[in-house]
């Protein structure tokens, strides 16, 4: 291994990331999307979870209070009361599960309309039917109790997913799509004619992308921290230690995706083949608690859900590196795996 | 001898591109290979280089087996290559010479490329013969003992023609070898000492320019050169 040929490769391909200022810009303004999105969507007053359909009514502006239904179903949070003037117009949504709920606004008896194929307007009527007893029949056989500690909100939950997916895509496609079109357009003929050798080629290629992605996520981290407020139970080094080995596993089989084949089209198909289950199972969007065993045991082999697993546990528990060791450990036999396999079928030409 | 090669075969799922050829190249001598499209030269010269792999056949690089070490010597400027895009030529010459152990200072190779005026542009930027310069600029980094050159003036204008041959006698007379595929024949007559001419694989004709116009160009026939020579042997018919 010639240290000198390899840093010649990583100088060269960060200049080529920093100057394609369109790819540049998008890996930053990503992540920072989705996550100023979430954080509106998810903001105090927009937390809707049940749409109310109500009717007769003509005025959007009719105050909530107003309406004659139970005091309590008015007061209930997170219910999104839209208003129709008619009857049908207030089915038809129902019908089409743009609404979870109708509502006559009358005077008692009350009458409502739910979809049987809607499991939200199953809890919906759940909700109503409780709001409408009087006073509070539940409060001598229920009692609340307090959750102690600092409760984490959705968005510091999410936050360390979006980075990972966005890890994740900037791996694949900058190390595994990127190869395969340098084969195809002859620049690795060019550096095959030098002494190059490919294992030198490769680890310059897995340790530019790994410092572009650390360098990425710390950039948008500080960014949505100043902007969010973010909750760090952990130590942020310890955060950028499972950075780190995640992005060298991601990176290992983007290198791996890239090891042969000249067909770009072909090289797509198989990062979506891989990408796409590992963003829907490794729990970056929502939990897999309660899905089928076979998912979550099928989650646990997959590098994106042993690197979230482990960032959110430091970030949202407040956990150190030797607690999540057993998701370093998997993270590094898999990079090893993929380099090895990558170094074997790496084709220069093919 | 600089390359010494014994029965080269090349085998594409039972297709043969190249068929058991044989030749030596003399040090310091400008070596032409000539052919249609599809006779084999490129991928001859990919064997040489070490590119591809031959199917059978050795090739000695001054009388031994090729090592890592050849890449040290030798210099490739292929016929298709791109660069990568957003470095400049100045970075790119810079990058490449951090490959080899002993390269030529930076300023010689753009003085003598005539790279000097376009140094701070990216190579996305610079026309295709400032492109075929750049190529050549790189494949004379590690000043190399041998240098390939696969159709290094196609595309070019009769001026950047003319002094990519200059370039070349140049690097000749400095007792280099110059292995050079090429469709133009005027331009193998006027830099090769020694040809060979491919057709399906099997060389037809072999000798100095000099030596296959006499062999080769009939009694009267004009004119007289190597072009003539070369429709002589492979025929006036498009094959493509």
């Amino acid at each position: 291994m010639n240290l000198k040929r390899m840093w010649a490769v990583f100088v060269a391909r960060n200049y080529e990331y920093f100057r394609d200022r369109a790819a540049f810009g998008w890996n930053f303004l990503f992540p920072f999307l989705i996550v100023a999105g979430f954080a509106i969507v998810f903001s105090n007053d927009n937390q809707a979870q049940f749409k109310v359909g109500v009717f007769p009514l003509s005025s959007p502006e009719t105050a909530i209070q107003d309406l004659e239904l139970p005091q309590g179903f008015k007061e209930t949070k997170y219910l999104d009361f839209v208003f129709f003037s008619d009857r049908d117009q207030g089915l038809d949504r129902l019908k089409h599960h743009k609404i979870d709920m109708l509502v006559e606004n009358a005077s008692p008896p009350w009458r409502y309309w739910i979809s049987d194929a809607s499991p939200k307007g199953y809890v919906a009527e759940k909700i109503f039917r409780e709001s409408a007893l009087p006073g509070d029949p539940l409060a001598k056989i229920m009692k609340k109790e307090k959750i102690h500690g600092t409760q984490i909100r959705y968005i510091d939950w999410l936050f360390p997913g979006i980075l990972a997916m966005n890890m994740m895509f900037s791996a694949l496609y900058g190390v595994g799509f990127v190869i395969v079109r340098y084969r195809k357009n002859g620049v690795l003929k060019r550096l095959k004619a030098t002494p190059l050798t490919a294992l030198e080629y490769l680890t310059a290629q897995m340790l530019s992308r790994v410092f572009l992605l650390l360098f990425t996520v710390g950039m948008v981290w500080i960014g949505c921290d100043l902007t969010f407020s973010f909750n760090t139970q952990g130590s942020l080094g310890d955060v950028a230690v499972v950075f780190a080995m995640g992005s060298i596993a991601l990176v290992s089989i983007g290198l791996l995706v890239a090891s042969r084949g000249t067909s770009e089209e072909f090289a797509n198909g198989v990062i979506n083949f891989i990408s796409w289950p590992m963003m829907f199972l490794s729990e970056v969007w929502f939990s897999l608690e309660g899905a089928p065993e076979w998912v979550q045991s099928l989650a646990g082999f997959l590098p994106l859900t042993r690197m979230l697993s482990g960032v959110r546990r430091i970030i949202n528990d407040g956990a150190g590196l030797a607690d999540v060791m057993p998701d370093l450990l998997f993270l590094g036999v898999l990079s090893l795996g993929c380099l090895t396999l990558a170094a074997t079928f790496f084709s220069w030409t093919e | 001898m600089i390359l010494e090669i014994d029965g080269l075969v090349k085998q594409y799922k039972g297709i043969t591109a190249v068929d058991s050829i044989s030749f030596s190249i003399r040090e310091g001598i400008c070596f032409g290979l000539l052919g249609q499209n599809g006779a084999g030269k490129t991928t001859t010269v990919e064997m040489l280089e070490d590119i591809i792999t031959p199917t059978s056949g050795t090739i000695l690089f001054k009388g031994r087996e090729r090592d890592r070490a050849f890449r040290e010597k030798i210099g490739i400027q292929f016929q298709h290559t791109e660069l990568l895009a957003f470095l400049t030529v100045d970075e790119t010459l810079k990058t490449f010479s951090r490959f080899y152990k002993k390269p030529l200072p930076l300023a010689k190779i753009k003085q003598l490329c005539m790279l000097d005026t376009i140094g701070k542009q990216m190579n996305n930027k610079i026309s295709g013969g400032q492109k075929q310069r750049l190529l050549l600029g790189l494949a004379l980094l590690n000043d190399p003992d041998l240098l390939f050159l696969d159709e290094p003036s196609t595309g070019l204008d009769p001026q950047a023609r003319q002094h990519m041959w200059q370039i070349i006698k140049d690097v000749k007379e400095q007792g280099k070898t110059v292995v050079l595929t090429t469709h133009y024949m005027e331009e193998a007559q006027t830099l090769c000492d020694e040809i060979i001419i491919l057709d399906q694989g099997k060389i037809i004709a072999q000798g100095s320019p000099t030596e296959l116009i006499d062999q080769y160009c009939r009694e009267g026939q004009e004119p007289q050169n190597l072009e003539t020579v070369f429709l002589n042997l492979t025929g006036r018919n498009l094959r493509e």
